[in-house]
C-alpha cells in the first residue's frame, strides 16, 4: 500500500532534496520540532480528517449494531447484544440470497456488455482525423455522466416506457408495444443499457489518454514494415492500452457488489423486488425503511467485508498480469 | 481511481500531429469511412435526441402533446406555459431554491476542506502526512454502510435538517488525491522562492499554488457541484417532509412514481385520467429541463479542463 503514499505525485527525488536543503538533517529532527515546523500543514488537514472521522470512521465502529438488537431509544451503547443471531437469520433468508444473486448477475452482464464499449469508442474516436469533430463528440458523450440516476431513469421512462416516445411510434404503426421499463425478465439488460448511456462516454477519457501516450514512431515503423491498420491496432494500439484496461477491469471486479444503488432504488417499484433487489437496496429497505436496523447493518457489513476481499483479490490478479493494479506489492 | 497507481511519467513520445494524416498511413477506404461516420452519428443521436425531445416537450402546447401522445419530437405549437406554472408552484419553486442553496453552500464547504487538506498533504517530508493519507485512503475501501451512517446522522440531529445533505458527503477522498497530485507537481522553485520571501504555508497556497492550479480546481469544483445538485439518496434518507425536498426528490416522486403534483391541477392519475396526466407532462419535462440546465450551461466552460485537470492528475499520478 505504501506506493500510494510514497510516490503519489512527487516527481522524482529532486523535490525531496529541495525540501531537505531548507530543513537540514530532517530525519534526525525530533517530532516536536517537526510538528512545530509543519503545524500550518497539519492544521489544514484538520477539517477533512474530522469530517471523515465523524461521518466515515464512526459508522465503521457503528457496524457493532449488527451484533446487537438495535433499539433507537437505547442507542449504540445500551442496545442488547445478540451475538451473531442477525447473521444466522440473514444467511437463512432466501430474500437476502436472492438480492445477492441479482447483484452478481447484473454485475456479470455489465462486465460483458458494458466494459468493452468505452474501449471501442475510444479507439474509434481516436481515429477521427478532424479535431473539431473529435472534441464535439467528446463533449456530447461525456455529458450524461453529469446527470443523476433519477434523471437518466426519467429519460429512459419517457423514451422507452409504456407511454414513451418509442412505444407511441410502434403503436401508431400497428406494431405491438413493449414496456421494457416494467419487464422483470429483461431488467438486467435495461440497467446495463442505462449504465452505457450514462457512463460509457465518460469511460473513454482514460482510454483516450492511454492512446495519446502511445509513441507514434511505433506506428510509423510498423507501417514501414508492411503492417496494415488492423495489424497495427492489434500489435501496437491494444498492447499500448493494456495497463489501463487491466486497471479498469480490476476496479470493476473490486466493485462487483456495487451496481448503481440509486439506479435500482428508483426503479424497484416499477419493475418489482424480484428483479431489482440488490444488496444495497436490501440493506436500505430492511435496515432503514422497515426499521430492522441491526438486520440491515448485518447485510451492509457482509457486503462491506466481501467488497474489501474482492478489491484485494482483484489487485492480486492485476499483479499476476504483471501490472501495478491499484497499489503496488 | 487511477491516482492510486504511481506510474513513471510517459517517456518523451512523439504525439500524433493533430488533424493531419501522416504520409505513411494508407488512405482510408470509403466503406470504412462511412461505417465510422454512421457509428458516430448514431452515438450522438442516442445522447441528444432524448434531451431534444424533453426540452421540446417542456415548451409544447397541450395540443401538440396530445397529437404526439407523449414526448413531442416534431414541434407543432410552442408555449412557455409550463415554465409559468413552475414559477407559481410553491413546491417546485422551493425545491429549486433548496437544490441551488445546497449546491452553492455544499460546493463551498467541500472546496475549502479539499483544497486545504490536499495542500496540507502535498509537501514532501511533512510530519505525519503518510499516516493522515492512509487514514483517508482506508475509507475508499471500507465503509460502515448505509444503516450505521443513517443512525449516526439521526443521532446527531440531522434528520429533517439540510446539513444532512452536505456534511456526510462533503469530503471525497478521490478528489483530494487528484488535487494533491496536482499541488505536488507545482514547480518547487516557485514555492521555495516564496518561502525565501518569508511567505508562510497559507500564503503560498493562496498566492502560488492555487493560481497555478486553476484547471484542477475548476474540474473538482464541478464534480462537487454536480454531486450536490444530483443529491437524491441523502434527501430520501433524511428529509421526509416534501416542503424541504430538492429537485431530484420532486422529479422522483412526481414524474417517475407518477404521484400527482400538488398545485399542478392534476388530482387523479388513475386509468381514466389519461388526458390529465398528459396535461402534466409539459410541466414534468419543464422540471427535468430546469434540472439539466445548470449542468449544460456550466459544462462547456469546465469541459476543456477535463483532460488536463483529470488526466494529468489521475494517469500520471
Amino acid at each position: 500500500m505504501s506506493a500510494i503514499i510514497e510516490d503519489g505525485a512527487v516527481p522524482g527525488a529532486s523535490r525531496e532534496a529541495a525540501r531537505a536543503d531548507t530543513v537540514p538533517a530532517k530525519r534526525r529532527t525530533g517530532w516536536r520540532i517537526r510538528i512545530r515546523r509543519d503545524r500550518s500543514l497539519l492544521i489544514m488537514t484538520v477539517p477533512a480528517v474530522v469530517l471523515l472521522l465523524v461521518f466515515t470512521y464512526v459508522p465503521m465502529l457503528g457496524v457493532i449494531t449488527s451484533f446487537q438488537s438495535y433499539d433507537i431509544y437505547q442507542g449504540f451503547l445500551h442496545s442488547p447484544w445478540v451475538g451473531i443471531a442477525n447473521f444466522t437469520n440473514l444467511f437463512g433468508d432466501t430474500l437476502f440470497w436472492h438480492s445477492f444473486a441479482n447483484t452478481l448477475v447484473i454485475s456479470a452482464v455489465q462486465l460483458v456488455l458494458y466494459f468493452p464499449i468505452p474501449i471501442v469508442l475510444a479507439v474509434l474516436l481516436n481515429s477521427v482525423m478532424n479535431g473539431k469533430v473529435r472534441s464535439f463528440v467528446q463533449s456530447v458523450v461525456y455529458l450524461p455522466h453529469f446527470f443523476s440516476w433519477v434523471l437518466v431513469v426519467t429519460i429512459f421512462q419517457e423514451m422507452l416506457g409504456g407511454a414513451g416516445a418509442v412505444n407511441m411510434v410502434l403503436r401508431r404503426h400497428g406494431l405491438g408495444t413493449w414496456n421494457v421499463m416494467t419487464d422483470p425478465a429483461t431488467f438486467k439488460y435495461l440497467v446495463t443499457a442505462q449504465a452505457v448511456w450514462k457512463e460509457a462516454g465518460w469511460g473513454i477519457i482514460v482510454f483516450l489518454a492511454a492512446l495519446a501516450a502511445i509513441d507514434q514512431a511505433l506506428y510509423e515503423a510498423a507501417a514501414a514494415d508492411g503492417a496494415n491498420r488492423w495489424r497495427r491496432l492489434w500489435h501496437i494500439t491494444l498492447p499500448g492500452m493494456r495497463g489501463v484496461i487491466v486497471l479498469m477491469l480490476v476496479l470493476r471486479l473490486g466493485n462487483a457488489l456495487t451496481v448503481g444503488f440509486e439506479q435500482m432504488l428508483v426503479q424497484r417499484q416499477a419493475v418489482g423486488r424480484d428483479a431489482a433487489e440488490v444488496l444495497d437496496t436490501f440493506t436500505y429497505y430492511y435496515g432503514v425503511v422497515n426499521n430492522h436496523f441491526s438486520y440491515g447493518a448485518a447485510a451492509g457489513l457482509f457486503k462491506g467485508v466481501l467488497s474489501l476481499v474482492l478489491v484485494l483479490a482483484a489487485n492480486k490478479l492485476a499483479h499476476a498480469f504483471g501490472e501495478d493494479g491499484l497499489f503496488r506489492k | 481511481m487511477t491516482t492510486l497507481t504511481a506510474r513513471p511519467g510517459p517517456p518523451a513520445t512523439r504525439r500524433r500531429p493533430r488533424d493531419e494524416r501522416p504520409a505513411w498511413e494508407e488512405k482510408p477506404t470509403a466503406a470504412g469511412q462511412a461505417a465510422k461516420g454512421v457509428t458516430i452519428l448514431v452515438v450522438l443521436a442516442v445522447v441528444l435526441v432524448p434531451l431534444y425531445a424533453i426540452v421540446l416537450t417542456s415548451f409544447s402546447t397541450q395540443a401538440s402533446i396530445n397529437i404526439a401522445g407523449g414526448l413531442v419530437l416534431v414541434p407543432h405549437g410552442l408555449t412557455v406555459e409550463a415554465y409559468h406554472q413552475i414559477f407559481t408552484n410553491q413546491l417546485v419553486l422551493h425545491s429549486l431554491l433548496v437544490s441551488t442553496g445546497v449546491t452553492v453552500v455544499g460546493t463551498a464547504v467541500s472546496m475549502v476542506v479539499t483544497v486545504l487538506c490536499s495542500y496540507g498533504l502535498s509537501r514532501p517530508g511533512s510530519y505525519g502526512h503518510r499516516t493522515i493519507l492512509m487514514t483517508l485512503v482506508v475509507t475508499m475501501f471500507f465503509s460502515g454502510g448505509i444503516v450505521p451512517t443513517f443512525l449516526l446522522v439521526s443521532t446527531l440531529g440531522g434528520y429533517g435538517q439540510y446539513w444532512s445533505l452536505i456534511l456526510p458527503s462533503a469530503v471525497s477522498v478521490f478528489n483530494i488525491l487528484v488535487m494533491r497530485a496536482f499541488f505536488a507537481s507545482t514547480t518547487p522553485e516557485l514555492i521555495d522562492a516564496a518561502r525565501m520571501d518569508g511567505a508562510g504555508e497559507w500564503r503560498i497556497l493562496w498566492r502560488v499554488v492555487l493560481p497555478t492550479s486553476r484547471a484542477v480546481t475548476a474540474v473538482i469544483a464541478l464534480f462537487y457541484a454536480v454531486g450536490y445538485w444530483n443529491s437524491f439518496f441523502n434527501a430520501l434518507l433524511y428529509l421526509p417532509d416534501n416542503g424541504k425536498w430538492p429537485m431530484q426528490m420532486v422529479i422522483y416522486t412526481y414524474t417517475l412514481q407518477a404521484n400527482s403534483l400538488p398545485g399542478s391541477g392534476v388530482t387523479n392519475t388513475g386509468v381514466y385520467a389519461g388526458h390529465q396526466q398528459i396535461a402534466a407532462l409539459s410541466l414534468q419535462m419543464a422540471v427535468v429541463s430546469l434540472t439539466l440546465l445548470p449542468i449544460v450551461v456550466v459544462y462547456p466552460f469546465v469541459q476543456r479542463h477535463f483532460t488536463k485537470g483529470m488526466l494529468l492528475g489521475a494517469i500520471k499520478g
